[in-house]
């Protein structure tokens, strides 16, 4: 299982033209082994273009990107090793679905591994398991299938190649809520039992909130705040006044103190924000 | 209240399936309001939403927009003048390499003078906020700006009706504010009829009514308050209750009372702020009266 470090990760675009634009600068970070992070920021902010960067599809224009020490832009790695240990799940995978059956599509990555029959189908059927599609379906085409199906499908063909790190480029966007607790839930479920680093861009903030053990937020080209979702969270003003989003409790807990409530720091979700009233509530009691 | 949509009974199966996509729809949408549409995928909003500018028609039952049946053939393009869609993805629905062409595009279609769609054009820009980008090229813009233009496209041919199928779906948290925030200024400014569908429960709390669907039903139809409020429903639905109103729920069951509800942040903020503060002046005055007692 892997480890990831950015060092000084720049990325210029369309760098000595008139369109030259700085979309990362300096970034440098570590992600160990096995940690939940999420990548926030709104659009243009750079994140897209660092996970990019993470499985060699970007090459930094400065700096390097090290996987368990190793650059991948070197030649120990070839593209090939790079792109099997770091899975990338884009945005709206479901479009990039292309085979004739649920199973060729999920099975894909795995039979350009060179992999023997057996072991192919033990990944189909084991991701397919992971991410709740269900093996009466694995003869159907996959374009009949409904939205929230066929997302699952896309994301089974990169876990069907077992991939150490796992990440995913907004994987709820335009689901429905039940759908999004799905998802969320399918990839919880893989990094526990796989051990694989995983790394979310997502908006959803309560979901983030919820599952991550790191919160890494973008803007401008660089990371601006990292740290545990309670460290990023209690810094709720600031993140709203860069035009993010915080979760509703967080939200909620700013306008509370505004209103003169004294609520103590670090409130992002519904539990905290409720037992945190509850007991001023009390202390006005005594 | 003068209804501007209206169905009756209606009944929708795509060719080839079984099962009924709308499953006996009745409906009267009041001119100038703003209607909210939530429902899980494949619960049929799209469909609906389809059946409101003659897309799609019924098998059964009939849809009216403005008193004209859009069964009848010969009035689909009057249907179509009256109700403007505008879809998911943004870079579907843009045509022309500048902004303000694409504007003009439906205009031009529909055979309006040179000089009147030129007003059109402005106007619309105007009020999307989008005039100073008019002649940028739109795939350099960002997703809700995209959003903005295909809405400024669609009031171009001003239409009295707007239904938006989930516009903010592929969006960022910014854009979708951009997006619902031009829908309610084209309702509350504009008097137009808006339908909005969606799946983010904060982007129905201004609206003046809230449709629920799911398996081709309506299955609930109120105020945001009532709908909110009602926790059950929102599970039977697999909706979760909105932050505010669960926690001024959960507070109420903890013994805190509050008059009504309160689905904005700040509004609900207050609520509590207020309670807590009504809670404390009355325990103060009840300890200042309680020595002499």
């Amino acid at each position: 299982m892997a480890e990831i470090i950015t060092e000084k990760l720049s990325h210029v675009y369309s760098a000595g033209t008139p369109f030259e634009s700085t979309a990362l600068h300096d970034v440098s970070i570590s992600i160990p082994q096995g940690q939940f992070a999420a990548v926030i920021g709104h659009t243009g902010s750079g994140k897209s273009t660092f996970i990019q960067h993470l499985n060699a599809l970007l090459q930094p224009t400065e700096g390097r990107v090290l996987l368990d020490g190793q650059d991948i832009n070197k030649d120990k790695y070839t593209r090939r090793d790079v792109k099997r240990k770091v899975g990338l799940v884009f945005q709206y995978p479901e479009y990039q679905l292309f085979e004739e059956t649920v199973y060729k599509d999920i099975a894909f990555g795995p039979s350009n591994m060179k992999l023997g029959k057996e072991e192919i189908d033990e990944r189909v059927r084991e991701a397919a398991a992971f991410t709740g599609v269900s093996e009466e379906l694995f003869e159907r085409s996959p374009l009949e299938l409904s939205g929230g199906q066929k997302r699952r499908i896309a994301i089974a063909g990169v876990i069907a190649m077992r991939p150490e790190v796992l990440i995913l480029d907004e994987p709820t966007a335009g689901l429905d809520p039940a759908g999004c607790a799905q998802i969320f839930e399918n990839i919880r479920c893989y990094r526990e039992k796989s051990g694989a680093t995983v790394l979310i861009v997502s908006h959803s903030m309560d979901d983030v909130a919820r599952l991550a053990e790191r919160i890494i937020v973008f803007d401008r080209g660089a990371v601006v705040m990292d740290g545990t979702p309670a460290a990023v969270f209690s810094r709720a003003k600031e993140l709203m006044e860069i035009g993010l989003s915080v979760p509703k409790a967080a939200e909620l807990a700013v306008a509370l103190r505004d209103c003169g409530v004294g609520l103590p720091e670090g409130i992002f979700t519904h539990e905290r924000l409720l037992a945190a009233l509850l007991q001023v509530r009390e202390g006005r009691k005594c | 209240m003068e209804p501007i949509i209206v169905f009756e009974n209606v009944h929708f199966n795509y060719p080839g399936d079984e099962k009924e996509s709308l499953h006996g729809i009745d409906l009267s949408v009041t001119r100038g309001s703003f209607v909210a549409v939530l429902g899980q995928n494949g619960s049929g909003k799209s469909t609906l939403a389809k059946h409101m500018n003659a897309i799609l028609v019924p098998n059964e039952g009939r849809v009216l927009v403005d008193g004209i049946d859009t069964a009848d053939e010969s009035s689909v393009l009057d249907v179509r003048r009256r109700v403007g869609m505008v879809f998911q993805n943004p870079d579907n629905q843009i045509v022309a390499n500048v902004v303000e062409d694409d504007v003009a595009f439906a205009p031009e279609n529909l055979g309006v003078e040179p000089k009147e769609i030129r007003r059109r054009v402005n106007a619309a820009l105007r009020l999307v906020g989008m005039y100073e980008h008019r002649m940028h090229a739109p795939h350099l813009l960002s997703g809700g700006q995209k959003q903005r233009v295909a809405i400024a496209g669609v009031i171009a041919m001003e239409p009295e009706i707007i239904v938006l199928d989930e516009p903010t779906a592929m969006l960022d948290p910014q854009g979708r504010r951009e997006v619902v925030d031009t829908a309610f200024s084209l309702c509350r400014g504009k008097g137009m009829t808006v339908v909005l569908i969606t799946h983010h429960m904060e982007e129905c709390i201004d609206a003046d009514r809230v449709l629920i669907l799911s398996e081709g039903r309506l299955t609930a139809d109120g105020r945001p308050e009532e709908i909110f409020a009602d926790k059950a429903l929102l599970e039977r639905e697999g909706l979760e209750q909105p932050e505010t109103a669960r926690l001024l729920r959960e507070l109420r069951e903890a013994g805190m009372k509050f008059p009504g509800e309160a689905l904005k942040i700040d509004d609900c903020a207050n609520r509590i702020a207020q309670a807590l503060q009504a809670e404390e002046r009355s325990r103060s005055s009840w300890q200042k009266s309680s020595p002499k007692s």
